[in-house]
């Protein structure tokens, strides 16, 4: 991989990290996310009726949430999803709570918490994005189109 | 993460592979919340059925099981998605049905007690002040914290049975003093008298307060105790509820929970961050918000949490000698030690013979089959008196209602929703 070739364009902190490092493109949600209450297991497309991402299918994406909702059911369902080839490639979360982390690990998909500044204003959907758990950081490599 | 010499005989492998399979992915979670050492449990409590784990699960499980993994300490399992007497009325797919022994009989092999319920904190296992616990659901979660003031974070299913497996957990989160201080006051100017009033407060309550770490502390008018101290049920219902909305972990009340002999004692010097006030005007707000569409529901359902010996008797007083009305369906679920003794009561029949439905094992969210099942069954809006339920089902697109004990009957005997 030439991945680390690539200009930053931007840069945001992370305060807890861990998993892989990823590529992907970039989905901000302005609502938290629970995989039980708003994610369609079976298609990995976000499914609850009113979500600010109904619709929108989360595979091989990077997802931004402010918070984490519920919940018990990511610490299989990460795992779950990841085996049926819909999962993202990373999780990173404003604020989250333990059972996301347990399930990201447990799945071996990146995960991070706590972030400055808020990619709510400096990030967009589409956008081509990296995290780096191990230096805690995310990237902004590419605009989208 | 400091390890002591255990528990780095453990990461080196001398204690088997499982064991180190487990400790390795409790230390990457806790490094990641920079816990400093393990502490001991005493109890695990795991969700694991096939309709979260999926095959990638059950085949991690039965590998698991093949390598000789033992969990050390007692550890119980969580509602599952299949009540085998039901499977033909439910239409539920046969394949996936027989995944769920399979778990089932994996989990016994490691010495997990399949007990199937949600509420354990009711029937199975009620820990000590300060008690090291390793639990998840949620709502088994912030009743251990909150009422009984031990001690736990939200354990997934792999986490659960990883804490049983080396019998310790990360010190993080909610084993933390720091972490389980109120941080923000709410005053009852209300007299509750319904688990959905509780379940509707939760709403109130966790959904403008969304995190982990939120601790609020509930009191009266003027940070006095509440005029009537809630039952175990309805402690149940609102911290289910907070659980749900807000993904709290713990809760005070003052004069009812034991570390809130005080506001002050329980917020432990932390200057709140909000002073909510509820009276029974928000509450009627949380009912009118719903959309009863055209007034009709073919649908009700008593579940989430799993219902007490307490609630299945009044549930079945309610229906006592009345009928469904024709093409609705009621559900109710619980445990099954709960449906046993309810049973030889004469509850459950008496249920039964309006023409009501009593799942064991199961909650009904997590339903194996859920989304056909209800395209088959014509359902299209669900009342209930779980709030809980409200909001966890929502990913299978129900348009969901909620409503007091009394009016969900209402709605089962005639068909309609007010």
């Amino acid at each position: 991989m030439n991945a680390t070739v690539k200009p930053v364009l931007l840069t945001i902190a992370v305060d807890r990290a861990a998993g892989p490092v990823v590529e992907g493109e970039a989905v901000i949600s302005t609502e938290g996310f629970s995989p039980r209450y708003d994610l369609d297991r079976w298609t990995g497309v976000i499914s609850k009726p009113g979500h600010k991402l109904e619709g929108v299918s989360i595979r091989d994406k990077i997802l931004f949430f402010p918070t984490a909702k519920g919940g018990i059911a990511a610490g299989w369902a990460f795992h779950d999803i990841k085996g049926k080839g819909i999962a993202p490639k990373a999780f990173v979360f404003g604020v989250t709570n333990p059972v996301m982390v347990q399930g990201a690990i447990f799945a071996d998909i990146a995960i991070t918490e706590g972030w400055s500044p808020d990619p709510l204003a400096v990030i967009r959907t589409g956008d081509r994005v990296r995290v780096d758990p191990a230096r805690r950081v995310i990237e902004l490599l590419e605009r989208a189109p | 993460m400091q390890l002591n010499d255990e528990e780095q005989a453990m990461q080196r492998g001398e204690r088997g592979p499982a064991v180190k399979e487990a400790i390795d992915f409790q230390v990457a979670v806790g490094t990641f919340f920079g816990a400093k050492r393990f502490v001991p449990i005493s109890n695990a409590h795991m969700m694991g059925d096939i309709e979260v784990m999926g095959d990638a699960g059950l085949s991690r499980l039965k590998q698991m099981a093949e390598a000789g993994t033992h969990c050390a300490v007692g550890i119980t399992t969580n509602a599952r998605c299949v009540d085998f007497d039901h499977v033909k009325q439910l239409g539920q797919v046969e394949d996936e049905v027989e995944k769920e022994r399979q778990i089932i009989a994996h989990l016994r092999q490691m010495n997990v007690i399949t007990a199937d319920t949600c509420i354990n904190y009711q029937t199975l296992y009620q820990p000590h002040l300060g008690e090291h616990v390793a639990w998840g659901d949620t709502g088994t979660v912030i009743y251990a914290n909150s009422v009984f003031g031990a001690r736990t974070n939200f354990e997934g299913g792999p986490s659960a049975l990883a804490s049983a497996i080396t019998g310790r957990t990360p010190e993080y989160g909610f084993h933390l003093d720091a972490v389980r201080r109120g941080n923000f006051t709410v005053e009852l100017d209300v007299d509750p008298s319904d688990f959905a009033d509780w379940g509707a407060i939760g709403r109130l309550v966790g959904e403008p307060h969304q995190s982990y770490y939120a601790v609020p502390v509930f009191s009266g008018p003027g940070g006095a105790p509440l005029r009537r101290a809630p039952t175990s049920d309805e402690l149940k219902h609102l911290g289910a509820s907070l659980a749900s909305y807000g993904s709290h972990a713990m809760f005070h009340m003052v004069g009812v929970t034991p570390e809130a002999p005080s506001v002050e004692a329980a917020l432990g010097g932390n200057t709140p961050t909000d002073r909510m006030r509820i009276t029974r005007e928000d509450i009627d707000r949380v009912y009118a918000g719903y959309d009863v569409k055209d007034g009709c529901c073919n649908l009700v359902v008593f579940s989430a949490p799993q219902l007490s010996l307490f609630e299945l008797k009044r549930i079945s007083e309610l229906l006592d000698g009345k009928k469904l009305a024709p093409g609705s369906k009621l559900f109710v679920t619980t445990s099954n030690a709960m449906k046993r003794s309810a049973s030889e009561l004469g509850y459950i029949g008496r249920i039964e013979a309006a023409g009501g439905i009593v799942l064991e094992g199961v909650c009904f969210y997590i339903l194996q089959d859920l989304t056909p099942m209800k395209q088959r069954m014509g359902w299209s809006s669900l009342v209930t008196n779980s709030a809980k339920l409200v909001n966890t089902i929502t990913a299978h697109r129900f348009n969901t209602i909620l409503r007091r004990t009394e009016d969900c009957i209402e709605t089962a005997l005639t068909g309609a929703v007010k």
